[in-house]
């Protein structure tokens, strides 16, 4: 039994690269335009359905590529044109706006696509399982956890030891101040919203293969999403990271333990982590949104 | 069939929209007539219905009127009684058709009942709405979840994976799958299956991964699926991920479901309400309307709501009316249908369920797939040709109707 819950507590931890991606530029995106994305998710299904649509022409590889870059280059549109006015409106209008574009692109998708899934399946040279003693891994995600992990990585790095990513830092602590300074957040902040689309889309590549493709499937993971950024903590980089990690193994212990509750587990786990870190787990103290 | 978020992922599946088809007015004052005098259908999931009506229409309509559609989203139980109650009292619709959820078709049963308006359900699978919330103005062209059990059932005693066999189960964690899981567990009992596992999942999951690392640790003779709409398709794609090599069933599906996996990513043996392969000339001219319609071929939803606005138009053209009462008497009757399949069929008296053949279906090697579309082969109808069409649906012991007054 020890044997199995420890076999959980491993998938967890994959499982958990599942929201990574998403959350994270989901956290981004917040932390510094102040801009609750509620369209985030469809971006995610953007990247899917262009990935089958490019998969086509250029296979799974080139895919892999171009859909996360063309989805990027709509977000750079959409911030352009949309996002950028109401960084500094009342975060309901915000609200409202995100939740609309989610929509029109659900809809969208709908009309184009269809309502009923479409398929996609893993290429074939990244089939397969890989044994290892008892445990059994699906060679596809194992994969998917290495290009998460990179992507988490090369993130990291731009954010933390950059002059791009001190500018952006700077910019989540205190925009007015770096308006002082005479550096304009504007370019900034669309290159974090065409970074964090093309996050979302690249996840919505990767999970294409082993779920269904539908134009709901942004709403799906979109609040899973946010609940990993609400127990990691606004602002917090690792803290994401350590959530989407954690909700992964607390789902795969429920589903080990009480199935029934599986789904329900990471709601509970936001409910007790706000109670006693009502930031998060690593949530900063951001003055302006205090 | 069914489903959870029900509504809305089946929803999602099988067609976006959903709308609650309301048919025409006749029945209605004077004064409205006056203001169209096309007969008004209410449809709440728009896939079939649309042929049917054009169909209807080119023949001369009912009695000589156009039939006229209205298409609405019921999206949840509480809009789906509003939407068919305004359905009734503003458009004057003659009937409602479609709906997906057992939750929102209780919804508009409500609503039917109260109005006196029919409402043929096309997509809602549960025992509970022929049994204990059977109304006399409801009338289901989907099969009862008895019905997709029973079909199966046979399939899985004739290769033998039920008596003595441990059975791990996976249901859809709502009203729907709790009602198909108390029927599958009535069957494994009669015929001596055991469960190793019965486990229930929430509507929103989307990864499996956890539950076929169990499945694969508890090593049982059969694996089913009491989920529905895309949850299935999830399930499929990921237990061919894991590569798991115990036989898979289901006890509920969509055609929609196959094609949203693709092949490679599914097998198992399923039950099916019907599909574009059973080989009849009305089968077959439906299904090339379909095709050159929409550009692609008809699935098991676009049968139920085409067959039911076919049914309801007969109905009123042979008894030259299109009071609601009078329908459901001439249905009560036993009127007899073509359904697209090798025998007629028949709304029973006492819940109204369409009595009908079903199949099962099994999936085709990779190979031997010619299209998107080409993933299974349909076996011969269940029941056979000299058995009674009652002998694979719910009997009164099991599933009573007391319709109310």
């Amino acid at each position: 039994m020890l044997v199995q819950i420890l076999e959980q507590v491993i998938n967890g931890l994959l499982a958990g690269a599942y929201y990574l991606l998403i959350a994270l530029g989901l956290s981004l995106i917040f932390s510094l335009g102040g801009l609750v994305n509620l369209a985030h998710g469809a971006f995610y299904a953007l990247g899917a359905y262009l990935a089958i649509v490019l998969a086509e022409h250029v296979g799974f590889a080139g895919a892999f590529v171009l859909s996360p870059l063309a989805v990027a280059l709509i977000g750079l549109l959409i911030e352009r044109f949309l996002f950028r006015r109401f960084y500094r409106e009342d975060p309901a209008l915000g609200l409202l706006l995100t939740f609309g574009l989610a929509m029109v692109a659900e809809q969208s998708l709908r009309w184009v696509f269809g309502a009923a899934p479409i398929p996609f399946s893993i290429p074939p040279a990244l089939k397969g399982q890989i044994l290892v003693g008892d445990f059994i891994y699906s060679r596809y995600r194992l994969l998917m956890l290495a290009v998460a992990a990179t992507a988490v990585a090369a993130l990291w790095y731009l954010l933390q030891r950059t002059p791009f990513g001190r500018v952006v830092r700077a910019g989540v602590q205190n925009p007015d101040m770096v308006a002082a300074l005479g550096i304009s957040l504007a370019p900034y902040m669309a290159s974090i919203v065409g970074i964090s689309v093309g996050l979302a889309a690249l996840a919505g590549v990767l999970l294409a293969p082993i779920s269904g493709v539908h134009p709901a499937m942004g709403a799906e993971i979109l609040t899973a999403s946010f609940v990993v950024v609400v127990i990691g903590g606004l602002g917090s980089f690792w803290g994401v990271v350590l959530a989407a990690l954690i909700v992964g193994v607390v789902r795969g212990l429920t589903v080990y333990f009480f199935p029934p509750a599986a789904e329900a587990s990471m709601y509970v786990l936001m409910l007790l982590v706000l109670l006693f870190r009502p930031r998060g787990l690593f949530g900063e103290r951001i003055q302006r949104f205090e | 069939m069914d489903h959870p978020l029900a509504s809305r992922r089946r929803r999602q599946l099988v067609q976006g929209a959903a709308a609650a088809a309301a048919v025409g007015s006749l029945g209605f004052p004077a004064i409205v007539r006056g203001q169209s005098d096309a007969i008004r259908l209410g449809h709440l999931t728009p896939r079939g219905v649309n042929l049917a009506v054009e169909e209807i229409n080119a023949a001369g309509g009912v009695m000589g009127r156009k039939i006229e559609l209205i298409a609405e989203d019921s999206v949840n139980p509480q809009t789906a009684s509003t939407k068919a109650e305004r359905l009734i009292e503003r458009d004057k619709v003659v009937a409602i058709i479609g709906e997906i959820s057992s939750a929102s078709g209780l919804a508009i049963a409500q609503v039917a009942q109260r109005n006196r308006t029919i409402f043929f359900n096309t997509g809602c699978n549960s025992d509970e709405l022929r049994g204990k919330s059977c109304n006399r103005f409801m009338f289901h062209t989907e099969a009862a979840n008895s019905m997709y059990v029973n079909a199966e059932g046979r399939a899985l005693l004739r290769d033998g994976m039920v008596k003595g066999k441990k059975w791990y189960s996976l249901t859809a964690d709502y009203a729907f799958g709790h009602d198909l899981l108390r029927v599958a567990k009535r069957f494994m009992q009669a015929n001596g299956a055991e469960f190793v596992a019965d486990e229930l999942v929430a509507t929103d999951a989307a990864d499996f991964s956890g539950y076929l690392l169990k499945i694969r640790n508890a090593k049982p003779d059969l694996v089913i699926s009491n989920l529905a709409g895309t949850q299935i398709t999830n399930f499929l794609k990921q237990y061919v991920e894991y590569g798991l090599k115990f036989p898979v069933a289901g006890f509920a599906f969509d055609t929609a479901v196959a094609w949203g996996a693709g092949k490679g990513n599914v097998l198992g043996i399923w039950p099916l309400v019907w599909d574009s392969q059973v080989n009849t000339p009305a089968s077959r001219k439906f299904t090339e309307a379909f095709v050159k319609k929409n550009g692609k071929p008809p699935e098991n939803q676009a049968w139920g709501d085409y067959l039911s606005t076919k049914h309801l138009a007969q109905a009123m053209n042979e008894i030259k009316s299109t009071d609601s009462t009078k329908v459901v008497e001439h249905l009560e009757k036993g009127a007899k249908f073509d359904l697209l399949k090798t025998r007629e069929g028949y709304y029973r008296n006492w819940d109204h369920q369409l009595m009908m053949e079903m199949y099962t279906l099994t999936f085709k090697p990779p190979e031997q797939v010619k299209d998107k579309w080409d993933l299974f082969t349909l076996s011969a109808p269940v029941p056979g040709p000299n058995e009674s069409l009652e002998v694979i649906a719910p009997t009164r012991e099991e599933n009573n109707c007391i319709m109310p007054a």
